[in-house]
Order: structure tokens, then C-alpha cells, then sequence
């Protein structure tokens, strides 16, 4: 019964100034819609820019890396017997091989670990494109196209041809769409392609496809993986990393630590593959709690003011109450539940706002300059955000609505009422 | 007749700039249904006596007893509930909360004490502005009403919850002399009906009609 007369009174002093009442609502609703805004955006952004990541990069990449270990020379074998101290100046890596040796059996041994989803072979090679006189830089990836099919999502990525072009043809080729264009060639053109090391090929450009960033689809191209080894004049079981897909992209970093500790070869998960990626998420999340709290606090500043106004204006009538019986506990209600109302509906209308704000920003055309494929802002509505913000607004209000409350509970009766 | 209302050697001191003894040594016994008034020049500390009764100012020394509670030494919240259900307070200046009407004014004290349903309580609020004659203006904003309606109406409102004992600081000390009979006549007939009423004027009229004067000086009773 208290607590509804309290409601009561809350409402009514809210209701008869509803200009003021308004104005601090508005606070709130400005703060929380651009903190729906950023939050999306930014969100999008790092959902937009983390997709594209692991649309090309693996879970777990094994390979094998260089080795810089010079701790044994042949300069010791000639000086043995002395009581020397040998140092050789700037030791050139040895000519090793960087191919993963038992490669076959690792593939298969890693299809057997019930977490793995998929496995492919990777054979790349830096490679020229030969147009004309000019030659374009690039790299091709042999691939087994089916495993590479389970891996990433390359179908959709797909402008003309099939991947399964590939398998059709001999010596096919489908070539990034940037690369594509700077060569001329389209569906059906032969290109010629020649390695650093002198070898030279024909292939005959079975498709196109579209990533979406301009660092690959200007140099990357998939060959067959027995094409690469043509090229580069080794055998069958030539490979030099092992991609891995797991069913759970969270478990990447302990699998890795164990692929690596049982086959001997450099295992990396993606999180440390694409560190920058992560990176610039975080830069993004934190400018993004940072901007809207900044704003949440100068709207609780307003609440603040308006609630101190509102309690100064109303001494005479919080003596009264006092007089009538009302405990400092009610009187903290009364003006408690005031700013909790502002903050819970100036929260409401926050989200509505930012929500519209955000689908309007999704429909803007994205400025791409051939850097990303991207026609409009990336965008991401959840549900998350929403409940965050109503949280955030009432908190907020909710603590800046607390110390005029209390000051209004202390206000003694007495000397207000004698006047 | 039964004692309401009991203060035992009350002392106040007001220390602002310097230590001021406004109450001196009281010892006041109130009986049920009596109508009181206390007057004295401004100054002398009637209304700083009615306010330490209130139980709403507790800085003083002695013992306030009323209707055989010891207030003393009540907590804030404490007091606040007993002057709920068993104090009723009429101030000069009316004190009506502007943004509501003279009904839900009268309301309040009984919506906070919760003893009956809404329905009841609006009824007795009705029947309380007829004791009045306000029952016009229940549904008027009390903002809009004149000093001597609404404060008619805050006798009303100090009525609600049947409080052993009404408290009036210069009930009349803002009213038309028209507006002044009314209130007395309203007091002089909860009086009779066993209502305790004690009342601060310097209206030397107002006091002749109570049924007993006490006149302060210097913080002393003098008669």
C-alpha cells in the first residue's frame, strides 16, 4: 500500500513537469541509442573483417617453418682437435626442404582426432603470371579441392566457372578476380606462369573467385595440388602445410600446442595467424565501451542535475510528507523510482532509436575502393546490445538518481515547515 | 479524565552561534479531548515546543509521552510511523502538495498508513472534506484552491487517519477572519467528539474561545 502511494506520487511529480521530465529522458535515450549504434556497427565491422579472415585461414595451418639454428658448422669438424674459439660471421640457412615430410601419414593419423572436422593439403609456390611482357607477382595454392570445398567456403565466393573445374581439367586454374582482370583473361583463356626457380607452365583458367579483399583476389589463384608439384619439379608427396578444420574454432589453440608437440611440425591456430585482426577488435570494443559510457555519464550528469533541481524545488513538500508520517526510506523511493522511470524509459526509446539508426547505417552504401567487397555498412542487429543498453540506462539513472534521493530523505522537516 | 500527551522535564538548546536555551524545564501533562492553546510574544518558543511534541524535531533532553508511548529515543523511521497513525498537522501556511487534488491530499496519510483498502480510504477522505465542507473541491488541483480552502482541506487531511492528537502551528495565522470561525468551529467540534487539539496562536481571540491557555515566556510556561 506504501509502496503505491509512493508510485503515485513519483508519477504525478513526473507528470506535472513534463518538460523537465522529458529533457532528462532525452539524455538517456541519445546515450544508449549511439552506444545500439556503435556497438553494432563496430560489432559488424569486426564480424564483417573476422569472416573474411577465416574464410582463408585455417583453424590449425601446420607446416614446416625455416630453422635458424646454427649451433652445428662444418667449421668445427675442421678445428676439433684446437683449443680455439670459432665464430663464423652471418651463417647462411642450409638448403633444406620445407615440405612436410610424412605428410601422408599425419593426414591421415589427424582425420582419425574425433574434434577434427576436416583436413586439406596445401601446396603453395610464388609464382609470376607472365601477360605479355609484364609479370604480375603472385602465389598459387595446390589444393585438393574437395577436402579445400569443407574447409572454407569458397563456393559462394565463386564469380564464374566451377571449382570442380578443376578436377575436370587438366592443368586448370581458378584465379582470384583482381588478378583475372589485371591479366585479361576470362573462362576458357590459357595463362602462362613461371616460378622463381626458371620452371614455366600453361594453364587454362577454369573459373574466377572473389574474396572480397584485394590482398588476395589480386595475387592468390587454386591449381590442383599434383599441378604445383609439376611446376616445381618435386613428387607426388611433395606438400608444405596441412590446413585443419576443427568443429569447435575455440579449441584451436590447445589442438595446436598438441599437433605440434606430436608430429614435430609448426603448428599455428588462427587467433595467432591473424593476431592484427584481433588486435583491431579489441582497439574497436574498447573505443566503443569507452565512447558510450562517456556518453551514459554526461546523460547521468543531467539526471543528476534535474533530480537535484526537482528535489529543491520540492523541500516544502518533502517536509509535509515527512510531517504526515513518511519515512526517509519513502521519500528515497518517491524520488528514486522518479529517475528510474526516466531511465527505463528514456532506455526504451533509446533502443528504438538506435535500432532505427542502425538499420539506417546498414543501408548506406559502403565507400569500398576495391579494398572489400562490401556494398553497404556492415551492421549486426542482437539481441545482446539491446539488453545491455536497457541495463546501462537504468543503472546509470539509477546511480545518478541515488545521492539526490538520499539528500531529499535527510531534508529535516522542521525547518522547512517554520519557515 | 485520561493524560494524552506527557513531557517530562524538557530542555532544548538551539546552538547556532552561541548556546540558546529555548526550552526550559517542561513538564506539561495534555488531557484526551481537550482543546489548547499556547500562545506567547514571537520568540518565546511555542512553536519550538509544538515541534519538539511533533515528535519531528528530536534534539532536546527529557521525555515526550504520547498516548502512553515514550517517543523518546524513537528512530527516525519509528517516528515517522507514529506521527502516521496518531499525530495530525495543521500549518500556517497551508502546505497542501500543489500537484494533486484536495482528495488525494486528504488521501495520503491513509494510502501511507495502509490500515484500509483504497476504496474505504477515498471514502473516509469524502467524509472528512464534508466535515469540512470542502466535499466540492475534492476532485480541484489544491494549487488552484485559496488559502482558506486549502486549508480547510489540511485540516481535513490531518483528520484521515483519526489521530489521537492534532497538532496546529498558527492554523489561523493566514486566514480571513470568515475562513478563521470555520476552522475554530471545526476544531471546537472535534474537540467535543473527543479529538485532542493543541494549537500555537498569537490570535488572542482564537485562544479566549479554547478550553485552556498556556502562555509561554522565555522558554518557561508562565500560566
Amino acid at each position: 500500500m506504501a509502496l503505491s502511494v509512493n508510485l503515485q506520487i513519483a508519477k504525478t511529480h513526473l507528470l506535472s513537469r513534463k518538460k523537465q521530465s522529458i529533457v532528462a529522458m532525452l539524455g538517456v535515450t541519445f546515450g544508449i541509442a549511439m552506444f545500439i549504434l556503435m556497438i553494432s556497427f563496430m560489432k559488424g565491422v569486426n564480424k564483417f573483417l573476422q569472416d573474411t579472415m577465416l574464410a582463408s585461414t585455417p583453424d590449425i595451418k601446420i607446416y614446416n617453418d625455416y630453422k635458424t639454428d646454427f649451433s652445428s658448422s662444418v667449421t668445427s669438424e675442421y678445428f676439433k682437435d684446437t683449443n680455439l674459439l670459432v665464430e663464423v660471421h652471418h651463417p647462411k640457412p642450409k638448403d633444406v626442404n620445407i615440405n612436410i615430410k610424412n605428410a601422408e601419414q599425419i593426414i591421415s593419423d589427424i582425420k582419425q582426432d574425433p574434434r577434427v572436422f576436416a583436413v586439406s593439403p596445401l601446396l603453395t609456390s610464388q609464382v609470376f603470371y607472365n601477360y605479355g611482357p609484364v609479370q604480375l607477382n603472385g602465389v598459387i595454392k595446390g589444393v585438393h579441392i574437395l577436402d579445400e570445398i569443407r574447409l572454407f567456403d569458397l563456393k559462394s565466393k565463386i564469380v564464374t566457372g566451377r571449382l570442380e573445374n578443376l578436377l575436370t581439367t587438366d592443368n586448370g586454374i581458378v584465379m582470384g578476380i583482381g588478378l583475372a582482370k589485371k591479366l585479361n583473361v576470362v573462362m576458357g583463356d590459357m595463362v602462362a606462369l613461371s616460378t622463381p626457380t626458371g620452371n614455366s607452365m600453361r594453364l587454362r583458367v577454369v573459373g574466377t573467385f572473389q574474396m572480397g579483399m584485394a590482398a588476395m583476389d589480386d595475387i592468390n589463384s587454386y591449381v590442383n595440388i599434383s599441378t604445383v608439384q609439376q611446376i616445381l619439379g618435386e613428387d607426388k608427396s611433395y606438400i608444405t602445410a596441412i590446413n585443419v578444420k576443427l568443429k569447435d574454432l575455440n579449441q584451436a589453440h590447445a589442438e595446436a600446442i598438441s599437433f605440434q608437440k606430436k608430429y614435430g611440425y609448426k603448428a599455428e591456430d588462427w587467433e595467432v595467424t591473424n593476431a592484427s585482426v584481433e588486435a583491431s577488435n579489441v582497439v574497436r570494443d574498447v573505443l566503443t565501451i569507452v565512447v558510450s559510457a562517456t556518453m551514459l555519464i554526461v546523460a547521468g550528469f543531467g539526471i543528476y542535475n534535474i533530480m537535484n533541481m526537482m528535489i529543491t524545488n520540492k523541500m516544502k513538500d518533502i517536509a509535509i510528507l515527512k510531517a504526515q508520517g513518511f519515512a526517509q526510506k519513502d521519500i528515497v523511493q518517491i524520488f528514486l523510482t522518479q529517475s528510474i522511470i526516466i531511465g527505463f524509459l528514456g532506455a526504451l526509446a533509446g533502443l528504438i532509436f538506435g535500432f532505427l539508426l542502425s538499420y539506417g547505417m546498414s543501408r548506406v552504401p559502403f565507400p569500398s575502393q576495391g579494398f572489400v567487397s562490401l556494398k553497404t555498412f556492415p551492421v549486426i542487429f542482437e539481441v545482446k546490445y539491446y539488453v545491455f543498453g536497457v541495463l546501462f540506462g537504468v543503472i546509470t539513472t539509477l546511480i545518478a538518481g541515488l545521492m539526490p534521493s538520499i539528500k531529499a530523505s535527510k531534508i529535516d522537516p522542521v525547518e522547512i515547515l517554520r519557515g | 479524565m485520561a493524560e494524552i500527551l506527557k513531557t517530562i522535564k524538557l530542555n532544548k538548546y538551539f546552538r547556532e552561534t552561541e548556546v540558546f536555551h529555548v526550552i526550559k524545564d517542561i513538564n506539561l501533562s495534555i488531557n484526551t479531548s481537550e482543546f489548547v492553546t499556547i500562545t506567547g510574544k514571537s520568540g518565546c518558543g511555542k512553536s519550538t515546543l509544538l515541534y519538539l511534541l511533533s515528535t519531528m524535531d528530536n534534539d532536546y533532553e527529557g521525555e515526550v509521552i504520547i498516548n502512553n508511548t515514550k517517543v523518546t529515543g524513537l528512530t527516525q523511521n519509528e517516528l515517522a510511523a507514529f506521527r502516521n497513525e496518531n499525530i495530525g498537522f495543521v500549518f500556517q501556511f497551508h502546505f497542501l502538495l500543489p500537484e494533486f487534488t484536495a482528495l488525494q491530499n486528504v488521501m495520503m496519510p491513509a494510502l501511507k498508513l495502509g490500515k484500509y483498502k483504497k476504496s474505504e480510504i477515498e471514502e473516509r477522505a469524502y467524509a472528512k472534506l464534508k466535515q469540512v465542507q470542502m466535499e466540492d473541491f475534492a476532485t480541484k488541483l489544491s494549487g488552484k484552491l485559496s488559502g482558506g480552502q486549502q486549508q480547510r482541506i489540511a485540516v481535513a487531511r490531518a483528520l484521515i487517519n483519526d489521530p489521537k492528537v492534532i497538532m496546529a502551528d498558527e492554523p489561523t495565522g493566514n486566514l480571513d477572519s470568515a475562513n478563521t470561525d470555520i476552522v475554530f468551529d471545526i476544531f471546537k467540534d472535534l474537540a467535543a467528539k473527543g479529538n485532542t487539539i493543541i494549537a500555537v496562536t498569537h490570535d488572542n481571540d482564537f485562544a479566549q474561545k479554547s478550553d485552556r491557555i498556556i502562555e509561554m515566556k522565555d522558554g518557561e510556561i508562565v500560566s
